[in-house]
């Protein structure tokens, strides 16, 4: 999929300094963990590894997650400020370094968020331009970029499930750009995320949630937007 | 189908073939290959130069203190200075791509054209620029448009990243955007634009990328200026018709072999060069996090 730059990449983006994986990347990856807890955590830990553990102060990559899981986007001027301003809403956070999470790419950052009884896991990889991979939600092995529209199933490992779910997307018009699912062994529970090309329905989420096999559907639009 | 920014060369054919200024083979390749609407282009580089003027009041005007401490109103110091070394204009040049890049480091919001590293280059030569030859928005947005078709060649045949080119790759590209857009503005040929895009880059040859700390601050702001102040010497070079003998696209192959050859510890890595420094070590020790867990297992955690 790697599509050859266009005069907005040379111009371009409008961003929030010092860097690009250090800034809009990671502010990309909180805003995932907002939008897959549901709003913005009471409490986050938050791990920062490898290069990332070293240098997130002095990039602010501190400031740039809490400004994600504040649902701010990645050109908001507010991100200088986040520190402060988690006290307004409410959010308590505490950060960790670890150096040598060799299997890990050198910019990844794992947030643990939590909001009343809801509580989300997300390891996140900023690979530059802004440019994140998803790499786990809640224990299941994931892999998106969250720059389309994303769903994120978890079901009972039923046969057909798959394409069950294809099926009724393509009813919508969905273009599936990637899939991947993941098993947690034990309990025969699955993960299953796609990216979409356009936006979901909201009728054709609520027909998925219904499947009694489905525990859980949770649809983040664009992220940019 | 139009170019698709492979050389200059092509990219003049093109042109001349047609009888286009060279910003319509922009315009027209990011309306073919990138289903973009003309109007939403217009529309972008409009945001785009108002996000750059932005970043030069800024800079200029409010705190710009760097977490590191590395960075301190620099901009301001300039601008404000009772002497000028050339003109007031040169002072206000380097002072507004000092400013712009220092809002980059301090968190505020830039354009990063090409890179965020480099992100003082075009608001200081543009705004500048503007501002001496009362030159129009319109203008202004056909020089981007230049600017970025050189970027489009430098990213596919060099780099356009510290990371992967060395410094030349990065604030020498913005520099060379610069060049051409100055070049373009001032009356310059299609010649003559991408003489200057040449002559810049046999000036940024050679720039190793050497972050102290790894932060985008020194050498990178000062680094804004310097690359500033040579795209007006080479459109100053390039528009009294003065050849840079070495053709531009041999220039940007240049560019791309001596990139390649480059040590990795001079590439973004903080290890070689000013980074490397005795100063620059005791700072990189100071501001970067020193407690970090060190995990039993090898494979990462759990
Ligand atoms: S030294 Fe490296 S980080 Fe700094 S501007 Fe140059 S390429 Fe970018």
């Amino acid at each position: 999929m790697a599509e050859s730059s266009g005069i907005f990449d040379m111009i371009g983006p409008v961003m929030i300094g010092p860097s690009s994986s250090h800034t809009a990347g990671v502010v990309r990856i909180g805003r995932v963990t907002n939008k897959i807890l549901g709003g913005v955590p009471e409490h986050a830990d938050i791990i920062f590894y490898n290069s990332f553990a070293r240098t997130y102060e002095g990039h602010g990559s501190n400031r740039a997650i809490l400004a994600g899981l504040m649902d701010y986007r990645t050109d908001d001027k507010r991100i200088k400020n986040a520190l402060d301003l988690t006290e307004e809403v409410g959010l308590t956070y505490k950060f960790r370094s670890i150096g040598s999470a060799s299997t890990f790419h050198p910019n990844s950052v794992r947030v643990t968020a939590r909001k009343g009884d809801k509580s989300v896991e997300v390891l996140g990889e900023s690979r530059g331009g802004g440019v994140i991979r998803i790499k786990e939600v809640n224990g299941f092995d994931s892999n998106f970029t969250a720059s389309l529209h994303t769903m994120i199933i978890e079901a009972d490992d039923v046969k057909g499930s798959i394409a069950f779910f294809a099926e009724v997307l393509s009813q919508d018009e969905c273009n599936i750009a990637t899939m991947t699912v993941s098993r947690k062994g034990r309990n025969d529970l699955a993960c299953l995320i796609l990216e979409t090309d356009s936006g979901i329905d909201d009728i054709t989420l609520q027909y998925l949630k219904k499947r009694k096999w489905v525990h859980k559907v949770i649809y983040i639009p664009d992220i940019d937007k | 189908m139009g170019v698709l920014f492979n050389s200059f060369e092509e990219w003049k054919k093109e042109c001349e073939g047609k009888g286009l200024p060279l910003f319509q083979a922009v315009l027209d390749f990011e309306v073919n290959q990138k289903g973009k609407k003309e109007e939403d282009i217009w529309a972008g580089l409009d945001e785009a130069y108002q996000v750059m003027k932005e970043a030069v009041q800024s800079g200029l005007k409010e705190e710009m203190n760097s977490y590191s401490g590395m960075i301190n109103n620099g901009a301001k110091k300039v601008m404000n200075f009772p002497k000028t070394v050339l003109s007031p204009e040169f002072q206000k040049l380097v002072a507004r791509a000092l400013a712009a890049k220092e809002v980059n480091s301090c968190m505020g919001r830039v354009v990063a054209a090409p890179t965020a590293g480099a992100s003082g280059i075009l608001p200081g030569t543009m705004v500048t620029l503007q501002e001496i030859h009362d030159i129009s928005d319109r203008k202004i947005y056909e020089a981007l448009l230049i600017g970025a078709g050189v970027a489009l060649i430098l990213e596919k045949r060099a780099s356009i990243a510290g990371a992967v080119g060395g410094c030349q790759a990065e604030t020498g590209s913005a520099a060379a955007m610069a060049s051409a857009g100055i070049t373009y503005c001032l009356g310059g040929s299609n010649d003559q634009i991408f003489n200057a895009v040449a002559i810049t880059i046999q000036c940024m040859l050679g720039l190793v990328c050497d972050p102290v700390a790894g932060l985008v601050e020194i050498p990178c702001v000062v680094r804004n200026a310097s690359a500033a102040a040579i795209a007006n010497s080479s459109a100053q070079i390039a528009l009294a018709d003065v050849s840079p003998v070495i053709p531009v696209d041999e220039c940007v192959d240049a560019m791309g072999e001596v990139g390649q050859s480059m040590e990795a510890r001079y590439k973004e890595t903080a290890q070689g060069g000013l980074a490397a420094t005795p100063t620059g070590r005791a700072i990189s020790k100071r501001v970067l996090i020193q407690d970090i867990e060190v995990l039993e297992d090898e494979d990462g955690e759990d």
